[in-house]
């Protein structure tokens, strides 16, 4: 019989497969490889492959155990077919697609034999429930081993028995932190928290694994990892502790989440169903809760986001195939927070930089930026000290153009204003070489009237970066008409290696993030001076789902840099973009915001926010009287004037598709992501609703809410 | 005549170089290892020459006080991510003149032909100096690391006796003799009847020199500036010893260290403990053509010589030049300028006696002594006693000094001095173009 089973591969008509099996001294190799894929993915077919050789391994009798590793080289398993996904209609669908995992891991679980499973790489979702259900676990020292239930992040929960498995093998608590938020758990981690019982060098991992099949084979009982602990004891181990815990999980979890994502506490309550003797009850909750998440609104925004973003990583953003030029080295012009910001991501990328500034003692407040940055990995151990120096060492300051005559990109960072941006630019361009790309930060001042003063305007983009760059996400790759596909493939590349989400937007006055966020901040300014409170307006859009309010966003912007921006898109675009006059006021004031420690709110001298300053109603001239404009107002006049202007977007050629602007509000302002993004958000509402009562609105408040053009064609046609 | 390499064809050339400033133990650079410092200046000479770092085959480093943990400072800097990890490097040692030590070993691989980009240089904190401890001290550490209880280890460190805590700085004193450099000094200046007054004059000038040289920016052109961390509220631009409103009276006024009764060696007429790093960028004359450079020179030659530390611990610099001088097949008139380092005033007294000497000519085992070195040729930005003196960098930072300033002179052949302690000398003759 093993003769039969040797090198089988469940052999009928339809195609390639993912698992294939060989047997080595009585021991099964399952080996799990995805053809035609660079990850691991378990779908139908996987599922029926693993039934089927379940079956033959439970008939061969020479077989004693079994290891399943993976047949790829940096990942094991990174989940579930998201696209099966896309396909459940109904809940009942979605539930029995969980029953099937649950049925198939339980098979799994039940086998006559031991079965120790090999985890090196990504072992996310499907995968992580799959090792769960295995004998015994070894994974890999090595930092691309990661494990994680991310389900969470996409609206569902886990569906194959995690939430039931999960708790009891490393305890309620560690459970409830993984699956709620989907974090990545790292191998040392993994192994301290009893979630693997081995950690082994990658070299090694298969001959130990198969060496533990043996073992457990002949009936040596397995050495699990559980965890132990007072603490453990306390909270996890008995129904008195799990229900302070899962209490305390559950209010957690609602002031995160606002009520706004639903999975988080479908999750828990899947794990609540469980505990205790009452598996069998859990794992059908587990199904129905899976069944209900699964067709959510929110699951389906959220997991277009994971697909569109996706999408975005391959994309090269240019319809040409064109090689972009390698970026070894950047030239950054100025010192400051985003220059700075800028150069603590490149170095980290291993990117040679050279900072330039006016004078020595700017360059050195650069340095000291970088290296904060760098020092919070260091205090959370993700980096180690020689990294922090090793990185520090790629970083050069100068006040002259020494250095700048191999940068293959040049990043310019200046204050915001034009004759500066085009001095820079001359006296780069005469220091650089011909090849090089020049890229402005620029957030407001459109590329093609700083690509004025270029001798190359083929080699000029714009590279606007978000504040704090090292935690925002996204970056806008701005082109003009004279801007050369292997620049903007350049710049797209070097910003996907930065580890940002990219988009390639048209050149126009604030592009396309800060053109949509314009009006939607003049208007909460409106309010404002309409008689609306601070606090209304900012509560109003966080329970839309937005993560700051506007007036706190505005305060963080700082005014003064508000107002200029503001100003230039009046001028360029007119009516539509004319500010509140209260922000003005407040520049006027000197009440710039948190850089000020007074703007809207209070700071005190260590920059924490406080209450609402109650003078600011009259700097503002909003009067003294406070009136009550209901939140549905306060949120569908700020963001219909943003969706509104999203559109125009579209239609003006600013941006090149809805995915781009979705992708471009969710990650550049924190659109809500379980909306989807302006574009989604519009569908769900439906275009001719928004278009009329974006018309109701225009005639309330004239000049600013004419619907536009591109929504009025999709509502008339339906 | 040959000149060095050029018989093979492989023609020496010194491309750029950059140093940090010197400054004062103590003060600004005082955080530093010299492992740092080097670092420091290798990765702002990447930076400046803007050199392809896949092109660096080679990094040479000296320093005179090694670290314990990492001996070998060259690879620790060969290290930096921005550099190709199959760099071979390897440190070297000959005190005061280890950086030329380094340049003319890196140069001799390129000359070998087994290399043809290079980096070589010194560096050296004296800030920072590791402390060793005493034996008492090591010894019952070792004994409790070995002890697998607390009993026994309670018992190691109970033998350690109060002078057994005093640690013990690394001298700067002739192992084999006793004498410390500044005593060798003394001894030198009244063997050759080098008076005060002319010590202090000397070091008057270097003084004037050096500032003149800082003011119009001649002398700090290869000066980068050095961002302090942690917080880089402190910017190192330029050289902090350098005084350019000493006076003469000031100078005199000051009492001899070495010698309390009968002395003339005083701290203003010696070189002051500093601290910094430089390096240079070399490569054969063909690499540095198909690069694009233009080197600011080449090497023509240069020699080693020793002589018994208990004799004049300093002369090194007089056996030496003139066998680089016929190595180059050159005479001292042919130097356009001349750079000595300055140890002490009275060493580079004593050296441009001795090389005026026929006896020290004859012990070098030339008829004909070198000759009298033409003052307004010599050390015209001034030198160490103003500069300052990190062991291990100075004889690197004078390459360049030398270089840049026949340079801008259009001059065409230098040649520089280096004293060392262990009695050693080091010359070495530079040619534009």
């Amino acid at each position: 019989m093993s003769d039969a089973l040797n090198a089988i591969e469940a052999r009928d008509a339809r195609g390639p497969y993912s698992l294939t099996m060989s047997v080595e001294d009585g021991i099964a190799i399952i080996t799990f490889d995805t053809p035609g894929e660079s990850v691991n993915k378990v779908d139908r077919g996987t599922k029926d492959e693993f039934v089927a050789i379940a079956d033959r391994l439970e008939r061969d009798k020479d077989v004693r155990g079994a290891i399943l590793i993976s047949g790829k080289p940096d990942v094991f398993i990174a989940g579930a077919d998201i696209e099966e996904f896309l396909l459940l209609e109904t809940a009942a669908q979605a539930e029995r697609l969980s029953r099937d995992g649950q049925m198939l891991i339980d098979s799994v679980a039940k086998m006559r034999m031991p079965l120790v499973v090999a985890i090196h790489g990504a072992c996310l979702g499907a995968g992580l429930e799959l090792a769960l259900a295995c004998t015994y676990r070894i994974a890999t020292d090595h930092p691309k081993t990661v494990l994680a239930l991310p389900e969470v992040q996409l609206g569902i929960i886990p569906g194959a028995g995690g939430t039931q498995r999960l708790p009891r093998k490393i305890g309620l608590r560690a459970a409830l932190d993984m699956i709620l938020t989907g974090k990545n758990v790292r191998a040392k981690k993994a192994y301290q928290m009893g979630l693997v019982e081995e950690l082994v060098h990658p070299a090694i991992l298969r001959q130990v694994a198969i060496q533990r099949a043996k073992e457990l084979g002949n009936g040596k009982r397995p050495q699990l990892r559980k965890e132990r602990g007072f603490m453990g004891a306390l909270l996890d181990g008995n129904p008195v502790g799990r229900s302070v815990v899962l209490r305390k999980a559950r209010e957690e979890t609602l002031k995160k989440t606002k009520g706004q994502y639903p999975a988080p506490i479908a999750a828990l309550d899947a794990v609540a169903a469980g505990l205790g003797a009452r598996r069998a009850h859990g794992l059908r909750e587990e199904s129905r809760l899976f069944g209900e998440m699964a067709v959510t609104d929110v699951s389906r925004q959220l997991i277009y986001l994971f697909f569109a973003t996706t999408a975005l990583k391959k994309d090269s953003g240019v319809e040409v195939p064109v090689e972009p030029l390698t970026v070894n080295k950047v030239g950054i012009i100025g010192a400051g927070f985003m220059g700075s910001g800028i150069a603590s991501i490149a170095v980290q990328q291993g990117t040679v930089v050279r900072m330039k500034d006016a004078d020595t003692a700017r360059v050195a407040k650069g340095f000291a930026a970088v290296r904060s940055v760098l020092k919070e990995r260091f205090t959370k151990r993700q980096i180690t000290r020689t990294q922090l120096d090793d990185t520090m060492s790629l970083l050069g300051g100068t006040v002259d153009y020494s250095g700048f005559g191999n940068v293959d990109l040049v990043i310019e960072a200046v204050f915001e204003d034009l004759a500066t941006k085009h001095q820079v630019l001359r006296e780069t361009e005469a220091e650089t070489r011909s090849d090089a790309i020049f890229a402005t930060n620029t957030s407001t001042i459109p590329i093609a009237s700083i690509a004025e003063a270029s001798a190359r305007p083929d080699r000029v983009l714009g590279m606007h970066f978000f504040s704090p760059v090292h935690k925002m996400p996204l970056i806008e790759v701005i082109t003009t008409p004279a801007t050369s596909p292997q620049s903007v493939a350049t710049a797209v590349a070097y910003g996907k290696k930065l580890g940002k989400t990219v988009i390639v937007v048209n050149d126009g006055p604030g592009f396309y993030v800060n053109r949509i966020l314009f009006p939607y901040l003049n208007e909460a300014g409106r309010l404002l001076e309409q008689g609306a409170s601070v606090e209304a307006i900012d509560n109003a859009l966080l329970a839309f789902g937005f993560p700051v309010g506007p007036i706190t966003l505005l305060d963080e912007v700082g005014m003064d840099v508000g107002s200029k921006a503001a100003g230039v898109m009046h001028l360029a675009f007119g009516e539509r973009f004319a500010p509140a006059a209260a922000i003005d006021k407040l520049v006027a004031a000197g009440r710039y915001g948190r850089k000020a420690s007074k703007g809207f709110y209070l700071y005190d001298e260590n920059g924490k926010k406080g209450g609402v300053d109650p003078d600011v109603y009259a700097v503002a001239g909003a009067g003294a009287e406070r009136s009550e404009i209901p939140a549905e107002e306060i949120q569908q006049r700020c963001v219909f004037a943003m969706l509104n202007e999203a559109m125009r977007c579209l239609g003006d050629g600013i941006i090149r598709s809805e995915r781009d602007g979705d992708v471009g509000a969710v990650f550049g302002i924190g659109f809500p992501p379980f909306r989807g993004g302006p574009f989604r958000y519009i569908d769900s509402i439906g275009a001719a609703a928004l278009a009329s009562q974006l018309e109701e609105l225009n005639s309330r408040f004239p000049g600013r809410f004419e619907p536009a053009e591109g929504l009025l064609r999709r509502a008339r046609s339906g | 005549m040959a000149s060095y390499g050029s018989g093979t064809g492989r023609r020496v050339a010194i491309v750029a170089g950059v140093r940090t400033p010197f400054t004062r133990a103590g003060t600004s650079l005082k955080s530093f290892n010299a492992i740092e410092l080097g670092k420091l200046c290798v990765a702002e000479l990447l930076q400046r020459t803007e050199l392809d770092t896949r092109e660096v085959q080679a990094i040479v480093f000296g320093t005179v006080i090694p670290s314990v943990v990492a001996p070998n400072i060259a690879r620790e800097i060969s290290l930096m991510p921005m550099l190709p990890k199959g760099v071979q490097a390897f440190s070297v040692s000959r005190a005061c003149a280890s950086a030329n030590q380094a340049i003319t070993d890196a140069a001799d691989q390129i000359v070998l032909g087994h290399v043809d980009v290079a980096i070589a240089g010194g560096a050296e904190t004296l800030s920072n100096v590791p402390m060793l401890h005493t034996s008492g001290f090591s010894d019952a550490m070792v004994k409790a690391s070995k002890s697998k209880t607390l009993g026994g280890r309670a018992g190691a460190v109970s033998k350690i006796r109060p002078r057994d805590l005093v640690p013990i700085a690394p001298a700067i004193a002739e192992p084999s003799t006793g004498e410390t450099m500044g005593q060798s000094a003394e001894k030198m200046a009244k063997l050759n009847g080098i008076t005060r007054e002319e010590q202090d004059q000397f070091a008057l000038r270097s003084h004037r020199m050096a500032a003149a040289g800082t003011a119009d920016g001649r002398l700090t052109a290869e000066i980068m500036s050095v961002f302090v961390p942690p917080k880089y509220e402190t910017v190192a631009t330029s050289d902090n010893g350098i005084r350019s409103d000493t006076s003469f009276e000031q100078l005199s006024g000051l009492k001899p260290v070495f010698d309390r009764k009968y002395g003339t060696v005083t701290a203003g007429n010696a070189s002051p403990l500093t601290d910094g790093g430089a390096c240079v960028l070399l490569m054969s004359e063909e690499k540095a053509r198909a690069l694009g450079y233009e080197p600011l020179g080449f090497i023509r030659s240069y020699a080693y010589a020793a002589l018994d530390p208990g004799e004049q611990l300093l002369q090194g610099p007089v056996l030496a030049a003139p066998v680089a001088l016929k190595r180059a097949g050159l005479a001292l008139r042919d130097m356009d300028l001349v750079e000595m380092h300055e140890a002490f005033a009275a060493q580079v007294l004593s050296n441009l006696r001795g090389l005026e000497s026929r006896e020290w000519a004859k012990r070098a085992g030339f008829s004909e002594p070198v000759g009298e070195v033409d003052r307004a040729r010599l050390n015209v930005m001034g030198g160490s006693i103003a500069i300052g003196h990190p062991f291990g960098a100075t004889g690197s930072r004078i390459t360049v000094t030398l270089l840049n300033e026949l340079g801008r002179r259009g001059g065409q052949f230098g040649l520089m001095t280096v004293c060392a302690a262990g009695g050693m000398g080091f010359a070495m003759v530079v040619e534009r173009a």
